[in-house]
């Protein structure tokens, strides 16, 4: 058994549309260690979801994985058969899904739509099935009295709850959770946050946490995968990525992003203009647009993702300068546009 | 001789015992006398100085929304009162009605579903000039001045676009401007980042504030976060199932919570940096039935320091040191 449960190598995903192509993921390569919580954040549009349904291999129909491995316990299940991909699905790799209140099907109890999980896919019996129910529901703490209820008979933080009893139903050995506490209410997801992070620690599995909120990742996360226009701008252990960006993209979220803990004087700085169009990508850095210390070569060559400490890479023509790019882009005129 | 007494400043905004009951259920169930109520607001009291901020922080279904709708006119209170500028909310009608809609502005959440697609940006901000009966020759200027004040440079480029043309960021500042564009004293924004990528929300909030600022305008802002609102606020209303739990400055609030709603939700808030808390929130799981409220303290079954009276009695607000609290422990 090796360290590394998820080894995502080069991995590209395009969208035919129309007569044309979008390459929404081009060219993401990051790992997951076992028994770890890793974040994938970004923006809008960045890929992120992408990626995490890509390693499912759910992707839309007019999505195809146009590159790249997947290396999953060793094995490369970009290139599985889809019926010995979809053995896998529940089994090893579990999906929660964006917003758990549309994961669920409003017409059958959720007991029902266990036991099609523990029964169909995981071959319980049905006694089995049902015990397995309600230790379920007793991990991610609803009574076992509600299994016969109905999803809309439950809050949206309990629909959750649910959607994760779902996904631990057959033990996998990596969650994928796709923004699972976005829609849900600070007090909420701070629950659902904890009880996340302690049923990965006893049960040991993996977790890939998508999300566009690095104060989540911040909580929860042992390490974090930084997206930018369908490319890994920076990845590496949580602290060292927020407290030492070596990216420019991920200094300037620091900036963005308010802290309930910091200065009340604290001035929030915005990244000037948006991402770009993935239709017609810009050549080099993706980011250099946007970047107060683009250079020449930013705008001409596409930086490779280089080592910055053990274990911490960033894709950035000036890594080795980053703690003075640290510096200035810690001062708000940096990223004042200077149009 | 008389000393003089300096009497506090009129307030700009008042609000006094303000509720709005819905009730809920179908006509039938009405009938047989199943319906029941939702106290989407109930019994609110709270002014607002001239130039002030203040948050109306809370969670879903906490009535700040609701709130924020009274205070516009947009749903008439099932009882209390609101007075604007002295004058009371419910008596407004016609032209002073018409009025006051061009003094008292709303900023929408969610950009993209607040402006018509088929309007161009120009079409978008010429509609209220249009309807305050500004003369067609003078709405073209001040089209370009409102957009030059939510600090999209050369506004003249976007005047022909279509909102589908503009980013998130770019189309909050138009329905800024559009909020804007009256002159009025009273904003009433309602989560207006919540949809906005991060790196484009600060631009937004620092706008919002530089405009506020600018023009001295009283501003409410509802929403969930509480980082937020520390940034845009210098006051705080915590609001819970229709009530006000604390009210006060948001420092304060954010450095000391005194109500034990608060302190959960100050402590529930997470920050961008590893080194934070993970010890469990002091509040008890899942939010009551807003049909069915605990009687006395709404908050008392969540609370982790309810005792005897809590059930008995709703507690009051009550000033408490630099702000209002209702609660029996103070």
């Amino acid at each position: 058994m090796t360290e590394t449960l998820l080894s995502v190598r080069d991995l590209k995903v395009s969208y035919q549309v129309g007569k044309g192509s979008i390459d929404a993921v081009d060219g993401a390569s990051f790992d997951v260690p076992r028994g770890s919580i890793v974040g994938l954040v970004g923006e809008s549009g960045c890929g992120k979801t992408t990626v995490a349904r890509a390693l499912t291999r759910v992707i839309a129909d007019n999505a195809s994985i146009t590159g790249g491995q997947i290396l999953f316990d060793g094995q490369d299940i970009a290139a599985l058969p889809e019926r010995e991909m979809n053995a896998l699905r529940w089994r090893d790799i579990a999906f929660i899904p964006q917003s758990a209140m549309n994961s669920l099907d409003p017409v059958y109890t959720v007991e029902y739509q266990l036991n099609e999980v523990l029964r169909r896919r995981g071959g319980l019996g049905r006694r089995q099935a049902r015990a397995r129910c309600e230790e379920l529901f007793e991990m991610v703490g609803i009574e076992a009295g509600r299994l016969g209820d109905y999803p809309h008979q439950f809050s949206g933080g309990m629909r959750q709850r649910v959607a994760i009893a779902l996904a631990l139903a057959l033990n996998p050995k990596l969650v994928i959770a796709d923004e699972p506490v976005t829609a849900l209410d600070v007090i909420v997801q701070r629950q659902i946050l904890d009880q996340l992070r302690e049923l990965q620690s006893m049960l040991g599995i993996s977790v890939i946490l998508v999300t566009h909120d690095i104060s989540v990742v911040a909580y929860v996360c042992d390490r974090t995968v930084v997206m930018y226009a369908g490319r890994i701008a920076e990845a590496g252990p949580m602290d060292a990525v927020l407290m030492e960006p070596s990216h420019p993209y991920t200094m300037g979220l620091r900036n963005a992003f308010p802290d309930l803990k910091g200065a009340a004087s604290g001035v929030l700085t915005p990244i000037e203009g948006a991402p770009p169009n993935l239709a017609f990508p810009p050549p080099g850095c993706r980011f250099a647009p946007r970047c107060p210390f683009a250079v020449e070569t930013c705008t001409t060559q596409q930086p490779a993702l280089g080592m910055v400490a053990p274990d911490h890479r960033v894709s950035c023509h000036r890594a080795d300068e980053a703690a003075k790019l640290r510096q200035e882009a810690a001062r708000t005129e940096t990223w004042l546009a200077d149009a | 001789m008389r000393l003089a007494v300096s009497k506090p400043p009129k307030p700009l905004v008042s609000v006094k015992d303000a509720q709005l009951h819905y009730r809920v259920g179908s006509a039938f169930s009405a009938m047989r006398g199943h319906s029941s109520v939702v106290k989407a607001v109930d019994g609110v009291t709270f002014e607002i100085q001239k130039g002030e901020s203040v948050g109306l922080l809370g969670e879903s279904g906490c009535g700040k929304t609701s709130m924020g709708r009274l205070l516009l006119k947009l749903e008439e209170a099932t009882g209390g009162e609101i007075e604007f500028a002295g004058d009371a909310l419910s008596g407004l009608k016609g032209p002073a009605l018409k009025r006051y809609r061009a003094k008292a502005q709303l900023i929408f959440q969610n950009p993209f579903e607040a402006v018509n697609p088929r309007f161009t940006i120009r079409a978008t901000l010429a509609e209220p000039l249009e309807n305050a009966g500004i003369p067609a020759a003078e709405r073209e200027g001040r089209i370009i001045e409102a957009l030059e004040l939510v600090r999209l440079p050369q506004p003249q480029q976007y005047l022909d676009r279509y909102p589908h043309q503009l980013s998130g960021g770019q189309l909050q500042r138009v329905v800024m401007a559009r909020a804007l564009i009256l002159q009025p004293d009273f904003v009433v924004a309602d989560e207006p980042v919540s949809m906005l990528d991060v790196s484009v929300r600060a631009g937004v909030l620092n706008v919002f504030r530089d405009v506020r600022d600018r023009l001295n305008l009283t501003a409410i802002y509802i929403s969930h976060d509480l980082a937020l609102v520390r940034y845009v606020c210098e006051r705080t209303i915590v609001m819970y199932l229709g009530r006000i739990m604390e009210d006060g400055p948001t420092e304060d609030i954010v450095h000391e919570p005194l109500h034990p709603y608060t302190k959960a939700l100050v402590a529930a808030v997470p920050v961008p940096h590893p080194d934070q808390s993970h010890d469990p929130l002091p509040i008890g799981r899942g939010a009551p039935d807003p049909r069915n409220p605990p009687s006395g303290c709404v908050f008392r079954d969540r609370c982790p320091l309810a005792f005897d009276r809590c059930a008995k009695e709703a507690p009051a607000l009550r000033p408490a040191g630099s702000r209002k609290v209702a609660c029996h422990l103070f």
